[in-house]
C-alpha cells in the first residue's frame, strides 16, 4: 500500500521530493520546505493516500552548519491504517516555514510547541505564541546550544 | 527584565490571543454583557494546571483560549541527555495515572529502534499491566467526571477500587505509582504467582463493585442531563483536531491502535472496541466506561493464556544482565558495565512506535545517531491533543458546562505538558 503512495508522489512532485529513507519498516520522505503544504494536502485528499490524521508534527535540531533544523510530520491514515513521516530541513539563516494548518487544524499546537522549543516560525499560522515557556523568555529550550541546566536569570523569580 | 515586566507581558499576549480570536459563537440578542474569566491553573476541575482565559456573554461561552506549559519539566530535553534505561523512571511522570502504560510504550519504541523483541511471556505481562492501567485510569477518570458534575460518592467508590489496584502495583513492581517496571527488551523482574493470584482476586471482585458506580450513575437523572449533548464535536472535527483514545471512538470512529497496528499481544485477544456515534460528553463517559469491562476481559484471557518463560530477551549486548549474575559471573560482569557507561547504542535511524494508552495515541519518536543515548525524542502525548479541542466543545455552550466537558476529555497535565 505505501508502496503505491511513494510512486505517486515521485510521479506528481518529482522536484519536490528530495530523499526517500526506510527504517524499521518505516518510511520517511524528505521534502523541499516550500512545497510542504501542497504534498500534504495531496496526502490528505488523494484516494489512495488519505492521510486524514495528523498524528503529530514536531521539530529536530541536527545541530549541522547547513540544514541545521528538521520539521517532522508523523501522519496516518484512518482508512488504510498506515503511517509515513514527512521531513523538511530549515536553515538557520531563514527559520520560516509555511504551517499546514490549513490541511491539518490538528498541527496548530504541535506547531506552536516547534516553535517554543526550536524558534522555527511557521508562516501563516494565526496564534504563533509560546506553548510551554513564558512570552518573556528569550531562548530556545531544545536547541543543542542551550544547556540543559537552563541559563541562569533568564526567568524572573516571584518576588519573596 | 523583573518579575512585574514579565507578568505584564505574560498577560498581554494571552488576553490579546482571546480577543483576537475567531471564534464561532454569535448571539442573536447578545447581552452586551461581557466578562473575561481566568479559570485555573488551580481550579480543581481543571484536573491539575490547565489554565483557561475564557470571555462570557452572560452566562454563555463566547471564547475560550486554554493555556499550558505550568508542568513543563523539560522531558525531552532530559531525555538527549540521560542513557535509554535512565529515561524509563521519567515516563512514569508523564500520565501519572497510568505509569505502567507508559513504561511500556517508551520500551516498545526503543525495543524497535534496537531491533529485539522481548519473549512472549514478557509481552503478556506487558498486556496485563498495561490493561490494569487502563482500568485504573478511567476509573479516576469516570470518578473525577463525577465528582465535577456533582456526584461525589461516585469518586471515593472508584478511588476505593483504584487503592485495590495499587496494592497489586505495589507487590508486582515494588512502588505504588512510579513504578519503572519494564527495561529494554524484558522487565524488572517476573511477576510471582502472589502477584497473579492478587490480580485474580481484584478481577473477581471487580465487575459487581463497577456495577455498583454504574447503577449510581447512569440512572442518575442530574449526572446524564448534565452530559447529555454537552461538548458536542463532529466526526470531521474530530479527525482534523487530531484527537485520539476514546473521545474520537465517542464520535463513532473505530480508531484503537491496539486493532488497527496490533503490538504486544492485542491480535491473539478476543475484546471489542466500544463506539459511539453522539461525540458529546455523556458518549465520552460511555465509551470509558465500556472500555473498563473490555479491559477486564483482556486481563482475564491473558492470564489464562500466559506462557511460562525468561522475562528478558536472549541478546546480553542489549539487555541488561541479572543482579545475581553480574556479581558471579565475568561474561555478564562486562556487559552491564558496557550497558551502563556506554548504553544501548542503536544503530543510526528514527522511529515512531505509538501504542492506544488509557487517553489515546501515546507515541514515542526517537531519532538516532548510534550513541547510548537518544539525540532527540519525541512524545507525542495524547493529553495534549485532546486538549487542543477543549475550546472547540466549550465555545457555545453554558459557563457550567466546562467542568463536565474538561472531565469528560480526561486530561493528565503531566502528560500534556511534559
Amino acid at each position: 500500500m505505501l508502496t503505491t503512495v511513494i510512486e505517486k508522489l515521485k510521479l506528481h512532485f518529482s522536484n519536490s521530493i528530495l530523499d526517500v529513507r526506510e527504517f524499521r519498516g518505516e518510511t520517511t520522505i524528505c521534502v523541499n520546505k516550500a512545497d510542504i503544504v501542497k504534498v500534504c494536502t495531496f496526502l490528505r485528499d488523494d484516494e489512495s493516500c488519505s492521510f486524514n490524521y495528523c498524528s503529530d508534527v514536531c521539530g529536530a535540531d541536527a545541530y549541522a552548519p547547513e540544514n541545521r533544523f528538521e520539521v517532522i510530520y508523523n501522519l496516518y491514515s484512518l482508512s488504510y491504517k498506515h503511517r509515513i513521516r514527512l521531513k523538511i530541513f530549515v536553515d538557520e539563516s531563514d527559520l520560516h516555514c509555511p504551517s499546514v494548518i490549513s490541511v491539518w487544524p490538528g498541527a496548530n499546537w504541535p506547531e506552536r510547541e516547534t516553535y517554543d522549543m526550536f524558534g522555527i516560525i511557521f508562516d501563516g499560522h494565526n496564534d504563533l505564541r509560546r506553548m510551554y515557556m513564558p512570552e518573556e523568555f528569550e531562548y530556545f529550550p531544545l536547541r543543542k546550544d542551550f544547556p540543559m541546566m537552563g541559563v541562569p536569570d533568564s526567568i524572573p523569580l516571584p518576588r519573596k | 527584565m523583573n518579575i512585574d515586566q514579565a507578568m505584564d507581558i505574560r498577560q498581554q499576549k494571552i488576553l490579546a490571543a482571546l480577543e483576537n480570536k475567531n471564534t464561532s459563537v454569535y448571539f442573536d440578542d447578545a447581552l452586551d454583557n461581557e466578562m473575561i474569566l481566568n479559570m485555573g491553573p488551580q481550579h480543581p476541575a481543571t484536573h491539575g494546571v490547565l489554565r483557561l482565559l475564557i470571555k462570557l456573554d452572560g452566562e454563555t461561552v463566547a471564547a475560550c483560549v486554554p493555556e499550558l506549559g505550568y508542568l513543563h519539566r523539560g522531558y525531552e530535553k532530559l531525555a538527549e541527555n540521560v542513557s535509554y534505561h535512565e529515561f524509563i523512571p521519567h515516563t512514569d511522570r508523564l500520565d501519572y495515572l497510568s505509569p505502567l502504560m507508559n513504561n511500556t510504550a517508551y520500551v516498545l519504541a526503543v525495543e524497535k529502534l534496537v531491533g529485539i523483541e522481548a519473549p512472549k511471556r514478557v509481552q503478556y505481562i506487558r498486556t496485563i499491566i498495561s490493561e490494569m492501567a487502563r482500568i485504573s485510569s478511567h476509573l479516576l477518570g469516570i470518578g473525577a467526571l463525577a465528582m465535577d458534575v456533582g456526584a461525589l460518592t461516585v469518586f471515593t467508590w472508584t478511588f476505593r477500587e483504584r487503592e485495590k489496584m495499587y496494592d497489586i502495583f505495589e507487590l508486582l513492581t515494588g512502588a505504588r505509582f512510579t513504578t519503572s517496571f519494564t527495561r529494554v527488551g524484558g522487565l524488572a523482574h517476573d511477576m510471582t504467582p502472589e502477584v497473579i493470584t492478587a490480580i485474580k482476586e481484584f478481577i473477581a471482585q471487580f465487575p459487581e463493585k463497577l456495577n455498583e458506580c454504574i447503577t449510581m450513575l447512569n440512572t442518575n437523572r442530574i449526572f446524564v442531563e448534565r452530559m447529555d449533548g454537552v461538548g458536542v464535536i463532529t466526526q470531521d472535527q474530530a479527525i482534523a483536531m487530531g484527537m485520539s483514545g476514546p473521545n474520537i471512538r465517542a464520535v463513532g470512529i473505530e480508531h484503537d491502535l491496539r486493532r488497527t497496528q496490533p503490538y504486544l499481544v492485542y491480535n491473539e485477544l478476543d475484546f471489542n472496541i466500544p463506539v459511539l456515534n453522539d461525540g458529546d460528553c455523556l458518549a465520552r463517559y460511555y465509551v470509558r466506561l465500556n472500555e473498563v469491562k473490555e479491559s477486564v476481559k483482556i486481563v482475564i484471557q491473558c492470564l489464562d493464556k500466559m506462557p511460562a518463560g525468561p522475562v528478558h530477551a536472549n541478546e546480553p549486548k542489549k539487555v541488561l544482565p541479572r543482579k545475581e549474575q553480574i556479581y558471579t559471573r565475568m561474561e555478564e560482569l562486562i556487559h552491564d558495565f558496557m550497558l551502563i557507561n556506554f548504553g544501548v547504542n542503536p544503530p543510526v535511524g528514527e522511529v515512531y512506535h505509538a501504542v492506544e494508552a488509557s487517553k489515546g495515541e501515546l507515541g514515542f519518536y526517537i531519532q538516532s545517531r548510534g550513541e547510548g543515548h537518544p539525540w532527540r525524542l519525541k512524545i507525542r502525548s495524547p493529553s495534549f491533543m485532546n486538549l487542543q479541542s477543549t475550546s472547540l466543545l466549550v465555545e457555545g455552550g453554558m459557563i457550567s458546562d466546562i467542568v463536565a466537558v474538561l472531565g469528560s476529555l480526561d486530561p493528565v497535565m503531566g502528560e500534556a505538558d511534559k
